[in-house]
């Protein structure tokens, strides 16, 4: 009897924990892409909140104490991965002093695991190189494809953290897979007449989406991964866009557009400020809206220049 | 083949066990046939991905045949590396495979982030009270950074410099204790105020302020053998941080060449507390505070023929730094300002003496690589507080990348050397940083 008693006081005294564990999941994630893709998982079970501002160069950015605090409290933390945050987050985590986020913990979600990655360095990597990524290129998120990826990522390891909301998870995955699938078939239509359109990008954060949606990317305004524009790189880049007739330059919000303007005004192409991430500007809301906002930005723009 | 058909018969029973029984019900044939054409299409996808992957192995395979030099073709052994997805993963879409090397060098993949980061120093001008070479190698540091097991991570700082080895830092930090306790155990850079808390290649000039070389421990500063906790104190408005450390006693020397600390005996620790507020102002600004306290024994002797033992020196400290980060716009414009008021109490056998020093600076970002900056330096000596030197520095970075940086300082300092005597020296500094290996941390 006694011995019942006592089950029955431990029992009662971890009811409150259990209910609590059972309470909403508390998400991080590092870019405002990926909490836009947990958003459709998770739905209302759990709570999210990204890092960092989609109008910022997410290589930069800085490692706040404020964010500690967040990643303290969080039981998730859903990173892009491919050492994008290399220069931030490490020591971000290190300080959380919360040991569900660690990378190899159960709570730490690399969305990049299932991803198709471009742009793998082969043979030898040398900084030389500039910035290069030597896992691949970090900006895969751009492909729809992709998203569904990184949708089932976060899908399946929320349900291993949730096992009782596993159903309800890829529930929702199978509604975003299925509303991304109808959304991609739209903007595949919508860039079809144009594949094969010639563009150059300021920064590599396009490969994916120039190779789901069918342009041509044949040079960039940096003359190498995180090196800012020179002179020589500059003019060669406006005679090979001379030469290839390419009339769309896309530039992420977070660069200057001296640069790009000016290679702009001499080889007349037009000079288009591309959000890669959600909330690069107000109108993108989220993992749709951002397509939505770039291919219809971009049609335009194919429209106007007649660019091939 | 029969791995394949397995986790197909899994994906189809997990479809007919999650797909919602209303809508499943009511068409069930349809829905079956879309599940199968569903697989057939992720077969197909599949199919064409690896068979795009042969071509592009076979073509990476060709080219390294007819071109034989650094990488022989043996050493990336595709079918090798190929096999394991196949048999462990095979419904996951392909993706690019990471290059293990041979068999021997995956013990690799334990091996420490390791860099180095070069300092050189040029000095012109004169300076009859601390002079430096002309051109030296001032440092050069080693860092070796890994995580040890599931509750902790270690990390090394190896400085050689002018005179030889010296372990900067070299610590285990313990992240899995309960409490929120972020603990470290071993020798590191102490928490007292901000300036002592950053290695050379993180400062924005190429020295360290006057108050740092005073009464601080110059470039060393209190960097000690020791154990150090810090904790997060809950509230609901800012971040708060308290660390409590404790040292063996023994620290950098000041400029007259005394140590801030020096145990003589094992019962003469010195501690280090600090206090650190940290607040968002807007998105793109923010304050920091700290408040730090610091006791130790300096060495002096106390005179006690009964129990020997050494006199002691007490720190107070106050640091603020401001920053300002557009974050659009952070690629090209930032501005630090910051400022440190320590306050020493040092006890000589001659009795108490009591002096203070600061710093104020400010550096502005004016391109994505270029910056300038402004410190003043003021500070008494710690072993005679009515001496007092001042100083001033105009500073200009030039940053080629992220992994290297030039920069050219004007100082003038007014040494205060004997009552009534000032010495004063103009100098022209300048400094090539540079560092290879792994991708570290940015500062904050």
């Amino acid at each position: 009897m006694k011995r019942h008693l006592a089950l029955f006081t431990i029992a009662l005294l971890l009811a409150p924990v259990a209910a609590r564990a059972q309470g909403k999941l508390n998400v991080m994630t590092t870019t405002e892409d990926l909490a836009s893709i947990a958003r459709e998982i998770g739905g209302d079970h759990i709570t999210v909140e990204g890092i960092a501002k989609g109008y910022q160069d997410p290589h930069f950015v800085e490692a706040k104490p404020s964010f500690i605090l967040k990643l303290q409290k969080a039981d998730v933390l859903v990173v892009v991965g491919r050492e994008l945050e290399i220069g931030w987050l490490p020591p971000l985590i290190q300080q959380s002093r919360n040991s569900k986020i660690q990378p190899g913990a159960a709570g730490y979600i690399d969305a990049s695991l299932q991803a198709s990655i471009l742009e793998v360095p082969t043979g030898q990597v040398t900084r030389a190189m500039g910035d290069v990524h030597p896992l691949g290129n970090p900006h895969y998120w751009m492909d729809p494809e992709n998203g569904k990826r990184i949708g089932k990522e976060i899908a399946d390891k929320l349900s291993e953290l949730r096992p009782s909301d596993k159903a309800f998870f890829q529930q929702k995955l199978t509604d975003f897979s299925t509303r991304l699938d109808a959304a991609e078939k739209r903007w595949l239509a919508q860039l079809a007449p144009y594949k094969g359109t010639k563009v150059v990008t300021y920064h590599r954060s396009f490969p994916n989406f120039a190779e789901r949606f069918g342009l041509d990317i044949v040079g960039y305004v940096e003359p190498k991964p995180g090196i800012p524009p020179s002179p020589q790189h500059t003019l060669d880049l406006i005679n090979d866009m001379k030469r290839q007739n390419v009339k769309i330059v896309l530039v992420e919000p977070y660069f200057d557009l001296k640069t790009p303007n000016a290679i702009g005004r001499d080889t007349g192409a037009q000079v288009l400020v591309m959000p890669p991430s959600v909330g690069g500007v107000k109108e993108i809301t989220d993992y749709f809206t951002l397509f939505d906002y770039d291919i219809k930005m971009l049609v335009e723009a194919i429209k106007k220049t007649g660019a091939k | 083949m029969n791995v394949r058909r397995f986790v197909c018969a899994t994906i189809v029973a997990a479809a007919f066990a999650l797909a919602p029984s209303s809508a499943f019900a009511q068409d069930n044939p349809q829905a079956l046939r879309q599940e199968i054409d569903q697989l057939r299409k992720d077969f197909e996808a599949l199919k064409q991905q690896y068979g795009e992957r042969l071509t592009a192995l076979e073509k990476k395979l060709s080219a390294a045949e007819g071109t034989p030099p650094a990488t022989p073709p043996a050493v990336e052994p595709p079918p090798v590396a190929e096999a394991p997805p196949a048999a462990a993963a095979p419904a996951e879409p392909a993706q690019p495979l990471p290059t293990y090397g041979s068999s021997v060098s995956n013990a690799k993949v334990f091996n420490p982030d390791m860099a180095v980061i070069g300092d050189f120093l040029g000095a012109a001008g004169k300076n009859p009270v601390n002079p430096t070479p002309a051109l030296e190698m001032h440092e050069s540091e080693v860092s070796f950074q890994a995580v040890v097991d599931p509750y902790a991570r270690a990390d090394f700082f190896l400085s050689f410099g002018q005179e030889g080895v010296n372990l900067e830092e070299g610590f285990i930090t313990l992240t899995e204790l309960p409490g929120g306790l972020l603990t470290k155990v071993g020798k590191f850079r102490s928490a007292f105020g901000k300036v002592n808390t950053l290695h050379n290649h993180i400062l924005t000039w190429t020295d360290r302020p006057l108050v740092t070389q005073n009464l601080v421990g110059g470039e060393d500063g209190i960097d000690d053998a020791g154990i150090s906790v810090a904790r997060l104190i809950p509230n609901p408005w800012i971040f708060l941080e308290a660390t409590g450390q404790v040292f063996r006693g023994d620290s950098g020397e000041d400029l007259a060449g005394n140590p801030v600390f020096q145990s003589t005996k094992r019962s003469e620790l010195a501690y280090v507390t600090h206090l650190r507020g940290y607040h968002d102002l807007t998105e793109n600004a923010n304050l920091d505070l700290g408040f730090s306290y610091s006791y130790g024994h300096n060495g002096l002797s106390n005179g006690n023929v009964q129990d020997p033992g050494s006199l002691v020196t007490e720190l107070y400290g106050i640091d603020a730094t401001y920053r300002w980060k557009p974050l659009q716009r952070s690629l090209y414009r930032s501005f630090v300002g910051r400022g440190e008021y320590i306050w020493s109490r040092r006890d000589q056998p001659t009795g108490l003496q009591s002096g203070s020093g600061m710093y104020v600076s400010g550096d502005y970002q004016l391109g994505r690589r270029w910056f300038a900056g402004a410190r003043f330096d003021r500070s008494a000596h710690a072993e005679d507080a009515s001496l007092i030197d001042t100083g001033g520095s105009f500073i200009v970075t030039y940053w080629p990348s992220e992994f290297s940086q030039v920069r050219a300082q004007y100082r003038r300092t007014n040494y205060n050397t004997a009552p009534s005597i000032v010495s004063s020296a103009n100098e022209i500094l300048f400094q090539f940083q540079f560092s290879i290996g792994a991708h570290g941390a940015h500062p904050f």
